[in-house]
């Protein structure tokens, strides 16, 4: 019974992120949107708490958001999937609850 | 009443104004409301500056697309700021540093200098955190977005 947990702050601002990450079972899905993207960046310096989420859990991030904030697709986490709105809805339909890390 | 103090006082006076921003664009309004503050102190021909730093710095990052999110993409503004004699931006190095990010990663950003036969100038100056608070500490009103 997997959950989707949506996270829309940025790692750097608030501790939403890093209390999403302590909530994630294996199995569940991340989806980084809106400000959560900037935690998405590759060699930054939470890029390694998210790669290490990334081995038991889905990652994601919503590509549009992305793009507003010039983070080219090259530059995100190993290991994240880029996803679009369609995505986005798919990933709320395909999970059993969302859990939103306002 | 005191025709000198009225000459010295707040009409006459040029004060260094900054702004510090440190809030990603888009997630929220203050990056967009910042800008604009700055724009009309622009008319009022102050010494101003901005800072740029935590999150602030993905303000100035280059190739930003906000058509799929639906909202103005406001970056190329910075690029104005120039024609408005706003020309100190102030980039902290640890805030880059930490986000994975590069000063190349930033939009280029000048301005002609009159003075040096138009020359192109950069507009951005990376700082070091140290840097950055003794530049805070030199100014006389700080506005925080």
């Amino acid at each position: 019974m997997p959950t989707l947990h949506t996270i829309n702050k940025s790692p750097f601002e608030r501790s939403s992120f890093a209390s999403a990450l302590n909530h994630l079972l294996p199995g569940d899905a991340l989806l980084m949107i809106e400000d959560g993207v900037v935690g998405a960046r590759k060699s930054s310096a939470f890029a390694g708490r998210l790669e290490a989420a990334a081995k038991t859990c889905r990652v994601y991030v919503l590509g549009p958001d992305l793009a507003a904030r010039g983070i080219a697709e090259k530059d995100v986490v190993a290991g994240a999937t880029l996803v679009d709105y369609g995505g986005f809805v798919d990933l709320v339909t395909g999970h059993d609850r969302t859990q939103a890390w306002l | 009443m005191n025709d000198g103090k009225a000459t010295n006082g707040a009409a006459g006076a040029k004060k260094r104004f900054m702004y510090v921003n440190r809030k990603a664009p888009y997630g929220t309004i203050y990056a967009l409301e910042s800008l604009e503050v700055v724009l009309i102190s622009a008319a009022f021909e102050q010494d101003v500056s901005l800072a740029f730093l935590d999150d602030g710095v993905y303000q100035l990052t280059k190739g930003q697309n906000t058509t799929a999110i639906g909202m103005k993409n406001f970056s190329p503004t910075f690029k104005a700021l120039g024609d408005y004699e706003i020309k100190k931006l102030y980039v902290e190095k640890e805030s880059l540093d930490e986000r994975g990010l590069a000063p190349e990663d930033l939009m280029q950003i000048t301005y002609e200098d009159e003075d040096e036969d138009y020359a192109e100038k950069p507009l951005i100056h990376i700082v070091s955190r140290s840097e950055l608070t003794e530049i805070l500490a030199r100014q006389d009103v700080l506005f925080n977005f």
